[in-house]
């Protein structure tokens, strides 16, 4: 099948194909050999190096390198340290994490346990959404049967090494994927992120060296040992090695998630993988990296993607989550869409975040309701380079992408909405008129008995019309009409 | 506006050994928050000036953590909680269009309930069940792929 053809499942590679409840499936499919190698070689240096040689960067989004975190969490002396896994997936759209903990939990803690071992930290911490409860069940089930087995607790396979793990529940806030206000939430506080350095390596949960990293960071791990760091790096790009998993999902044919060789094209994803778009309509724009990220045009269906690449097309790596628009889609609606997120989520802590993001979404408001101006352009323009110039941490210093990218490459959708007063996708209600053409009408009313305002008059038989006072473009005479009489101008 | 009530005696108890199962330690203020909230079904004030004084910590911080997190919640819900998912796959998809029809059929707003008590609406942030887009769900079942046109039907089903 085609849309198996161009995948590759690393981190995926047990989902679906184990019980994720029992712990003995995944010990046949070379479960659990990974720790076992590196305790048995006994060389926390040397286990580093073979993740750093691997070239795995951070999946949660920011691209660090694995290897070099933990280089640094592992050179900092304490008497505590901790091995923190960030399961707070609070991209919309993004479900990545979820698959692989329900499908997979025994891979995150294997790798815990091995990043527990490298950097020398006796305790784990998973910090997971409330939002998941499969994930959290399975999460629970996974660590009782490690440590019956021996693979967590004390002398882990014999050797002098102790970890165990713990969960922290998250209460839902986005921000708490930032790794400072991650630790802020687990120690029961808001969740707010503060100014790095120090970073987490330095003083991290209860003020001791921490490591954070993502699911499906950890989830690549025990395979980069069990297969060799020149296997991994032999996949992928110059910078950017291995497979990421993306969550396929929006107007196209094939929808879920999908895991590919890094520098694979969006048009292979989206055309082969994805099947292409519903409806034969025309592909329009690709959504990358949640609301921190931005929007790709056809431009970019041939850039091959990595973490550099989408930087450099304006867009991000993100978590993963990938949706696709076709020509419906309204591009300052669908920025607005991600700002009105971003507002939501903000911690409040710092100006340019709490107070800049709120004006963004006004002008762009403004825009959609027909109001704006070319100035309102200019503004949204400069206030977004402002914003991601002095706000506190990533949510801030990426929340205006989604404006600055489709301004970018969706300019005259922006100039139509204030100068023509016109939405090109046919989707900014205030911009949209109804109406009835007299010639195809054969007056048989169901349009006026669908109108819940009452705005639709004619007599039987005879053609209709709207009163465009009254109208509430809600949508639902076009969608009863079997004479295609109404159309939207 | 939180709700103000007088706490049943039952669920002081409760609250006080909740606190004590995690060692009356105010660094498990959000571990105490989720089971506190699993057991009354929101967060009154009364229930978080207990936890304050159980923690040894202070209201306002107690507050200030409840509020930050859209999990927790000061009213209580409906008996049926309508939750509309408005991550961005159900928004490209039309969730909008769904929970308009949620609310015209309701009428109530996002964050309300309705005055028997019996719906409450919430639009959600992505509840990760992208392929079935636009997605709800009440209570724990799921209800995927809807149109507008569909609503009535499920609202009936409660009825």
């Amino acid at each position: 099948m085609d849309v198996n053809k161009k995948q590759l499942r690393i981190a995926l590679r047990n989902c679906g194909f184990i019980d994720p409840e029992n712990i003995d499936q995944y010990i046949v499919r070379d479960g659990y050999m990974a720790l076992a190698n590196v305790l048995m070689q006994n060389n926390p240096q040397a286990a580093i190096e073979v993740v750093k040689k691997s070239g795995l960067r951070g999946r949660g989004g920011g691209g660090f390198p694995t290897g070099l975190k933990w280089e640094l969490a592992s050179k900092n002396p304490s008497d505590q340290k901790y091995m923190i896994c960030n399961a707070d997936e609070g991209d919309p759209g993004a479900f990545m994490d979820r698959s692989i903990l329900e499908g997979d939990p025994h891979s995150v803690i294997e790798a815990m346990a091995i990043g527990g071992f490298c950097i020398g930290a006796t305790k784990g911490l998973i910090y997971i959404r409330a939002e998941y409860p499969l994930a959290i069940k399975r999460l629970e089930i996974a660590i009782a049967q490690a440590r019956e087995y021996g693979f967590l607790g004390q002398k882990i396979l014999g050797s002098d090494f102790d970890f165990d793990l713990e969960l922290r529940y998250g209460a839902g806030a986005f921000v708490c994927g930032e790794e400072t206000a991650l630790i802020h939430s687990m120690e029961g506080m808001r969740g707010e992120p503060t100014f790095k350095p120090p970073f987490p390596a330095q003083e991290g949960y209860l003020k001791k060296p921490s490591n954070v990293n993502n699911v499906e960071t950890f989830a690549n791990i025990p395979v980069i040992f069990n297969k060799g760091w020149e296997w991994f790096s032999s996949i992928g790009t110059e910078k950017s090695k291995g497979t990421k998993v993306f969550a396929l999902a929006g107007q196209i044919n094939n929808v879920g998630l999908i895991e590919v060789p890094m520098g694979i094209t969006l048009r292979e994803v989206i055309f082969e993988i994805g099947g292409g778009i519903k409806g034969g309509k025309q592909f329009k724009a690709v959504q990358t990296g949640g609301p921190s990220g931005g929007c790709l045009t056809e431009a970019f269906l041939d850039t091959p993607i990595d973490y550099d690449n989408l930087i450099a097309a304006g867009s991000m790596m993100g978590s993963g989550g990938m949706i696709v628009m076709d020509e419906t889609s309204c591009m300052p609606a669908v920025a607005r869409f991600y700002l009105d997120f971003t507002v939501e989520e903000s911690c409040g802590k710092c100006t340019p975040c709490r107070i800049g993001n709120k004006r963004l979404c006004e002008i762009l408001d403004k825009i959609i309701e027909g109001k704006g101006t070319m100035d309102d352009l200019t503004i949204l323009k400069n206030l977004s380079q402002v914003i991601k110039d002095t706000a506190l941490c990533g949510l801030g210093q990426t929340s205006p992408n989604p404006i600055l990218s489709t301004i970018d490459h969706f300019w005259d959708e922006y100039v139509a909405h204030v100068t023509n007063k016109k939405c090109p996708a046919g989707q900014c209600k205030s911009m949209k008129q109804y109406i009835i053409d007299a010639e195809q009408c054969i007056g048989c009313t169901a349009c006026a008995r669908a109108c819940p305002v009452g705005a639709i008059k004619g007599e039987k038989k005879n053609p209709h019309s709207i009163n465009q006072d009254l109208c509430i473009k809600c949508g639902a005479c076009y969608e009863k009409c079997k004479f295609n009489a109404i159309s939207i101008i | 506006m939180p709700v103000k009530i007088k706490m049943k005696q039952d669920h002081i108890d409760k609250i006080k050994e909740i606190c004590k199962k995690f060692n009356n330690d105010g660094g498990e203020l959000i571990n105490v928050l989720h089971q506190t909230q699993h057991f009354i079904g929101y967060l009154p004030a009364e229930a978080q000036e207990l936890i304050a004084s159980e923690l040894n910590v202070s209201v306002a911080h107690v507050y200030g953590v409840v509020s930050f997190y859209s999990f927790f919640t000061m009213t209580p819900k409906g008996e049926y909680p309508i939750s509309v998912c408005m991550g961005t796959a159900c928004y490209v998809r039309g969730a909008e269009r769904v929970l308009d029809e949620f609310k015209r059929l309701l009428n109530i707003n996002v964050g309300e309930t309705t005055a028997d008590g019996k719906f409450s609406l919430t639009a959600l942030r992505c509840i990760g069940a992208c392929g079935l887009a636009p997605v709800i769900t009440i209570g724990e079942k799921v209800y995927g792929r809807l149109a507008p046109d569909d609503v009535k039907g499920i609202i009936e089903e409660y009825k």
